[in-house]
């Protein structure tokens, strides 16, 4: 960018990034609120469907996949550390780790869904149709929900992909680390949002 | 920081002159200087402006009866429609935060750039990309969408136009606006000059933090309610949809929560410019600085508890349409506290009576039409009496237009000698008032008068008793366009033609007006340190 070559060049301000990363987690959470409104209003309007529809999911692939989430900002959190420590080689490895539950959490999440397509538990399925309007909502608001999560996750992976490029390449290092910590920040948000995912759909039952 | 160089600033070439590797379109399309993305959001919002207000001058033709066959009733909603969304999306909502927070927030807090100039340009391709996407949504699918701006459920989920294209336009503006809060909020936390303090910082900076709030906790809420419908419209997930459960109040509310702070995102900054504009012409220091900071952030939380007010009709509890009722009637208290502000320091100063403070006048004129005609509808019983009736139209052109709209002419004509470094013709900027104000009373003072009459608001046609009303509208409609054509053909001619301007011709108190007009491209050759409250009168010239 031409601003770069400027005579009054600015110090970097790690404090800025970190407050403005601060800000867009807040318009995340608050983007997911949206959805919590409209499921707390649909649960308390048919409790008894919710709890049935909730049975109808597969609470082990939810709890298995809740690991490999909570695994996944474990080795984040080693990646920062390993940076910092000016450690290369390990940051590389624990990106690639984490790149990989999360290709595993999506490739979970993709069974279970063709799991449920496949019984007819889809919007507009012919099969759906035919149970309590309750139950239409769960199933609706699970897919938006889990959906909208999962393109989170696929997010997170394309910026942690690209940093860890950065971080072979040796253009983030021990001096910049505030890019990783920063897309460590994005990566804990998405785990925390699957961390209530978890009980309002899997455990309603 | 640089060696401190008293010439600098003269000899620097402005921030129009190109200076990097690029040249013409190619170094504007790139460039990060807020500056500059400030001037191209202004030259988008005017375009957007215009196509809006002709609109509007074709849903006032078809009023009359003579013209009652010109357009199709679903022309008719098509243009009511689309006249809302290019009016509110691409005119209203950024309007005064994009162009002139862009230009002069870090201006006036001593500092050379926003905290993220890059994000700040990609908010800028996100608010282009959104406007071509509601344009496109215009001429593709089943046709221009025909909801209404709001997009209420169950019509928009039902109806065969293009609503998904368009409510996937407003996601994408919505994401610009969101980006630009969080690049705001950390500009004002990082970026102030050495001792500039929270309170020695203009009261349009107040109001841009204020504003950039609402924008980051009022937003996502929208984004996630247009992401529902477009859901429901493809894959029929039944949320908002009574036959599989859903519930389309919840629509109303969802969309309220965020498109009543919306509002405030509109007026804050508007009433931010107003309070830079009263001090520099009354000569006197701002009255009650604080209660002006403290209201913006008042106006900001309370004004992101009413949203109910618009559903006083639709089926809430009594208990809550009481609770909306009271919050309504307490966000008038704010933004009054403004108004008596703002009179308190006129009063007893020496007023200079150029173009900026008689629009800036005018501006708390309209408001307080607007906002007292909404502290009416707050109330529950005359809100069903006026609900979706011209009185609503009336009310939110008095405060949108009336109030933003104004304000945002009072500021061009403000910093319009800082941007460019030219100065308008002055007497053309006083003609262009009297068709503006005798033709603004016109069109929307008869809406209200026809509202209480019981004209109900998106109707295509009317019943014969409403007739004088709607002609004295549509003539008040072409006096305004004409009043806005000489305004706006002022600035353009002394964009080419106007004398020059000096580098603070208003005699400005606030840091804008210490660097040159237009300013160099680092704003300030040495950045400057600050050692008292912004409004102190006489004005030092400067050497």
């Amino acid at each position: 960018m031409s601003s770069q070559a400027s005579a009054h060049e600015e110090p970097r301000d790690d404090f800025g990034a970190k407050l403005g990363m601060w800000l867009f987690l807040v318009t995340e959470m608050i983007l997911f609120g949206g959805l919590f409104i409209g499921y707390s209003y649909m649960r308390s309007k048919y409790p008894a469907e919710f709890h049935h529809a909730g049975s109808e999911l597969n609470a082990t692939i939810g709890i298995l996949n809740t690991l490999v989430m909570l695994t996944s900002s474990l080795t984040v959190v080693l990646a920062i550390v390993s940076l910092q420590r000016g450690e290369k080689g390990k940051t590389v490895a624990f990106l690639g780790a984490t790149l990989l539950l999360a290709a595993l959490f999506l490739m979970d999440k993709g069974i279970e869904w063709r799991g449920e397509i496949g019984r007819g538990l889809y919007p507009d399925a012919p099969h759906l149709a035919t149970l309590p309007p309750g139950e239409q909502v769960f199933f609706g608001l699970y897919y938006t929900m889990t959906g909208l999560h999962g393109l989170h996750v696929l997010a997170g992976m394309g910026v942690l992909g690209w940093v860890l490029m950065r971080v072979a390449r040796g253009q983030i290092s021990r001096d910049n680390s505030v890019v990783l910590e920063n897309a460590g920040l994005y990566w804990h948000l998405v785990d925390v949002i699957w961390i209530f995912l978890l009980p309002l759909f899997y455990l309603a039952a | 920081m640089s060696a401190p160089s008293a010439t600098a600033s003269t000899s620097e070439p402005s921030f129009l002159v190109d200076q990097g590797p690029r040249h013409g379109l190619l170094a504007w399309l790139t460039t990060t200087d807020h500056k500059r993305i400030g001037l191209m959001y202004l030259a988008a919002m005017v375009t957007f402006f215009f196509t809006g207000a002709t609109i509007g001058i074709f849903m006032r033709l078809v009023q009359l009866s003579s013209l009652s066959h010109m357009m199709t009733a679903q022309t008719y909603n098509a243009l009511f429609t689309v006249h809302g969304v290019i009016m509110i999306f691409l005119f209203v909502i950024p309007g005064l935060p994009a162009v002139f927070g862009n230009f002069f927030l870090p201006l006036q807090i001593g500092a050379r750039d926003v905290a993220f100039p890059r994000l700040n340009l990609a908010s800028w391709y996100f608010f282009m990309a959104g406007a071509v996407l509601a344009v496109t949504s215009l001429f593709t699918g089943g046709g221009p969408p025909d909801t209404g701006w709001s997009f209420y459920a169950p019509f928009s989920i039902k109806t065969g136009t293009n609503v998904t294209l368009a409510v996937f336009a407003a996601f994408v503006l919505g994401f610009s606006s969101m980006l630009t809060g969080v690049n705001f909020i950390t500009t004002i936390h990082r970026m102030r000059a050495p001792g500039m303090k929270w309170f020695r910082m203009p009261l349009f900076c107040w109001s841009l933090y204020a504003t950039a709030w609402v924008q980051i906790l009022a937003t996502p809420v929208l984004a996630i309610t247009l992401v529902l419908v477009i859901l429901e419209r493809l894959f029929g997930i039944g949320i908002f949809d009574p036959a599989k459960g859903g519930d389309p109040l919840l629509y109303q509310h969802l969309f309220w929560i965020y498109s009543h702070p919306a509002v405030y995102i509109m007026i804050l900054p508007a009433m931010g410019a107003i309070t830079e504009i009263i001090p520099t012409f009354a000569r006197r220091t701002i009255f009650g600085y604080k209660a002006i900071a403290f209201s913006s952030m008042a106006i900001a939380g309370v004004g992101s508890l009413v949203w109910g007010h618009h559903m006083f009709t639709s089926g809430m509890s009594l208990t809550g349409d009481m609770i909306f009722s009271l919050l309504t009637m307490i966000v008038a208290v704010p933004s009054a506290i403004k108004v008596f502000n703002w009179t308190a320091t006129l009063y007893k100063g020496s007023i200079d009576f150029q173009p900026p403070l008689l629009y800036a006048l005018t501006f708390i004129f309209l408001f307080c039409i607007g906002g007292l005609t909404g502290v009416m509808q707050g109330a529950l019983a005359v809100n069903q009496h006026v609900h979706d009736t011209y009185f609503i139209v009336g009310h939110f052109h008095y405060v949108m237009f009336g109030g933003t709209g104004i304000a945002f002419f009072a500021a061009f004509l403000y910093w319009f000698p800082k941007m460019f470094g030219k100065m308008y013709s002055r007497a053309w900027a006083y003609a262009a008032w009297f068709p503006i104000f005798i033709g603004f009373n016109m069109l929307y003072f008869t809406m209200l008068v026809l509202g209480l009459e019981g004209m109900p608001r998106r109707y295509y046609h009317h019943l014969p008793q409403f007739d004088t009303g709607h002609v004295v509208a549509t003539v008040g409609s072409w006096i305004l366009v004409s009043g806005l054509l000489i305004l706006f053909g002022n600035f353009a001619y002394a964009l080419f033609k106007g004398k020059k301007a000096g580098s603070n011709p208003w005699g400005g108190p606030t840091l804008e007006w210490t660097t040159a007009s237009p300013p160099p491209k680092e704003n300030f050759a040495t950045i400057p340190t600050v050692t008292g409250p912004p409004y102190v009168f006489p004005v030092e010239p400067r050497p």
